[in-house]
């Protein structure tokens, strides 16, 4: 047993590790940024030269990361749930090329939406892509998985999806280690035209594809992450995914008198599930997310036997807790202290100091006149700009959406449109939106709150670093419509001026507010 | 044997260089450890709570059910307050009475305390303080620790080799003062 405790992303990182991983392709996002960051501070994977940088965004990574596996090396392209979206291009395509050299895609969902704006099923993308999916119980299921999914991607020629959620990423727990693996040496696919998705080998792909599920069910059956537990009592039968099963455990104290089928390894497993169902009166589906199981067992008319979310056993949306599974099991609750009346939210803020909180208040004091002005805002620690004192920004939807909303809103005559987006972000998924702002002068003022970092997540490297004017002007905005200012409380009268000089401009401007982030000052 | 601890406290408090403390030096000491944490956004300045389980056989879940810890340790008293429904009737309450005041409306701290002290069993300490007579201002997060020694089942000296270990990188005096911290918050509780 290993001394050292590992987080669920760690254990997974260590196992791609062992299971002869050449490169991790990510873009950070919470709760998976720190399977990268194992990676990059891993001295093995330092030695043994494995690809670990950053990439620009998700669907880069996966592209990237589809490319080492075409050159028949293995590769695992991690995100957070969301930045599937971003990847869906690559990820839905990538299972019709198939896989040369193991492809593992990681994606981790945060149910009750932590650090998130939504939260989003993974497990949906890898039924959407026709895909074999994981989703570990435990930390050591994090670490076996890595290495049978490795094995399988190989064998079966196909991506996998392994699906985190934010309490296995972020909890430590000892694991075993297995002996590293070699990487593997680079090869040519089975068929060098699979990986051309021309419409006459996509159709052959894709009936390759679909003749493969037969397959990806029986491995399911046979999976040993799939268990079948044996119970007395079969009023009742229970299935559980991923960590949800440790909570049903805890509910029985570990002696649950009901069947359970523990499911980690999908699509379903067809002749587990038949059995149960076939001996249980009542079935109760208990898993960590959206109800992704339980929808597949109600079936349209919702078969009054399957209890879970969608019956109102459990709830709709959030987390899972044993005290929730031991509701639904109908087991005694514990009586609980009612909440203080004293006890107030505690938001998070900015950082006394940080260079967005003189930012927002130029952004504000120039806006004064402009009761009409809307700010549309983006992902990072700049969305705490919505929150008093600030009340600065009304919206924030996805990863580069300030630019393309505010260009949008203008489109309908929305005046002043303003965008604010962070220096990472905007590489991410800003310069396309800001392009489309060029071409057709958009009256939009675009600020790109530039900390040299991607802060909120924990100060990653940001790829813009050092190049953002250039970008703006390699796309074409005007140079005498790109201003730089440093937002300090001393330049505050200058920042709200050069502002207001913008705002005031009936086409494209661009304001770079340039300071370094102090938790990376900090650091250094 | 089990042991489950919630740790709360204000972002930036130190809640997870105690928890990393404690799980190092339960697995030494050859316990199975379960430590959720928390990461992004809420480490602004935000609420933040980390759940400890020790126990000598494998631990199932990640997260400690509401009413069944065996303590709560706090670096700031509402934040104690705001995870009391955690602890089970006969769990120790161990808190910090600093309060970190970085809302508008904080409650007044003598009702806080006096609803944390309808907890049976209970250790309020002004940690804050403690550091600040030892010289030591930003080790409030060792007080606490020491405070918790009482109650772990774990020898003192694996506790104390974990913070050696800890700090090794940041030199002798910072030991020194952590460790000094660490005694301070351990004889206030007994």
């Amino acid at each position: 047993m290993s001394e050292n405790l590992f987080l669920g992303d760690e254990a997974l990182a260590q196992g791609a590790l062992d299971a002869g991983l050449s490169g991790c392709y990510a873009y950070p996002g919470t709760p998976s940024t720190e399977i990268m960051e194992y990676i990059q501070a891993s001295p093995e994977a330092a030695a043994r030269g494995v690809h670990r940088s950053w990439s620009s965004n998700e669907k880069v990574a996966m592209e990237e990361a589809l490319g080492m596996s075409y050159a028949g090396k293995r590769a695992m392209v991690c995100m957070k749930h969301v930045g599937l979206n971003v990847a869906a291009d690559g990820f839905v395509n990538a299972a019709v090329t198939g896989s040369n050299g193991g492809l593992l895609v990681v994606a981790a969902d945060d149910p009750s939406m932590h650090s998130s704006q939504n939260e989003q099923d993974s497990r949906f993308y890898a039924q959407f892509a026709l895909i074999p999916c994981l989703e570990p119980s435990s930390q050591q299921e994090a670490y076996n998985m890595a290495a049978d999914a490795f094995n399988w991607s190989e064998q079966y020629e196909t991506p996998l999806l392994l699906r985190l959620t934010t309490r296995l990423s972020h909890s430590r727990a000892n694991i075993c280690t297995a002996p590293a693996r070699a990487e593997n040496r680079r090869r040519e696919p089975s068929n060098p035209r699979r990986f051309t998705l021309l419409p006459a080998i996509a159709k052959q792909n894709y009936d390759r594809l679909c003749a493969k599920q037969a397959e990806f069910a029986e491995l399911s059956d046979k999976s040993p992450y799939n268990l079948y537990y044996e119970g007395q009592d079969c009023s009742l039968g229970i299935i559980c995914t991923g960590i949800a099963g440790n909570y049903v455990q805890e509910a029985f104290a570990g002696k649950c008198p009901h069947p359970i089928l523990k499911i980690s390894h999908y699509p379903l497993p067809q002749k587990k599930l038949a059995r149960l169902l076939a001996e249980c009166e009542k079935i109760l589906v208990v898993e960590e997310g959206m109800p992704f199981v339980e929808t597949q067992l109600r079936g349209p008319l919702g078969d009054p036997r399957i209890l879970g979310r969608l019956s109102g056993a459990l709830p709709r949306s959030g987390e899972l807790n044993t005290r929730l599974v031991q509701a639904a099991c109908g087991l005694p609750l514990p009586p609980l202290v009612p909440p203080s009346p004293l006890v107030l939210n505690r938001p998070p803020r900015l950082c006394d100091g940080c260079p967005h909180i003189n930012t927002y208040e130029a952004l504000n004091q120039a806006l004064r006149d402009y009761p009409e002005a809307r700010v549309f805002g983006d992902i990072g620690c700049y969305t705490l700009g919505a929150l008093p004192p600030f009340n600065a920004i009304s919206s924030c939807v996805d990863m580069g959406a300030s630019i393309a909303m505010a260009k949008g809103a203008a489109d309908a005559g929305l005046q002043p449109a303003i965008a604010v987006i962070g220096d990472s972000t905007f590489t991410h998924s800003g310069m396309t939106g800001l392009l489309d702002a060029v071409w057709e002068n958009s009256p939009i003022t675009v600020i790109i709150v530039d900390n040299f970092t991607t802060a909120m997540t924990g100060g990653q490297t940001s790829l813009g670093y050092g190049k953002i004017e250039n970008i703006c002007l390699g796309l074409g905005v005007a140079p005498e419509h790109l201003r730089i200012f440093t937002p300090l409380p001393k330049q505050h009268d200058a920042n709200v001026q050069v502002l207001r000089e913008e705002i005031a401009y009936p086409g494209l401007s661009v304001v770079i507010a340039r300071r370094e982030c102090l938790q990376t000052i900090r650091k250094k | 044997m089990k042991y489950d601890i919630v740790l709360a406290g204000v972002g930036g408090q130190g809640i997870l260089t105690i928890a990393a403390i404690i799980g190092q030096a339960a697995v030494s000491h050859g316990l199975n450890v379960k430590q959720s944490e928390v990461h992004g956004m809420s480490q602004r300045g935000g609420s933040v709570v980390a759940h400890l389980r020790l126990g000598s056989a494998a631990i199932k879940s990640d997260l400690i059910a509401p009413g069944s810890a065996d303590m709560v340790l706090a670096m700031e008293p509402m934040e104690a307050l705001r995870n009391l429904e955690f602890l089970s009737p006969a769990g120790v309450l161990i808190s910090n009475t600093t309060p970190v005041i970085n809302i508008g409306n904080y409650p007044p701290l003598p009702e806080l305390l006096s609803a944390l002290r309808t907890h049976a069993n209970n250790h309020l300490i002004d940690g804050d303080q403690m550091a600040k007579d030892l010289g030591s201002a930003r080790s409030v997060n060792m007080v606490l620790l020491g405070a918790m020694a009482a109650y772990l089942t774990l020898p003192e000296e694996t506790l104390t080799a974990a913070i050696r270990e800890l700090f090794t990188r940041k030199g002798e005096s910072v030991i020194a003062s952590n460790l000094k911290a660490f005694a301070a918050g351990r004889a206030a509780v007994n």
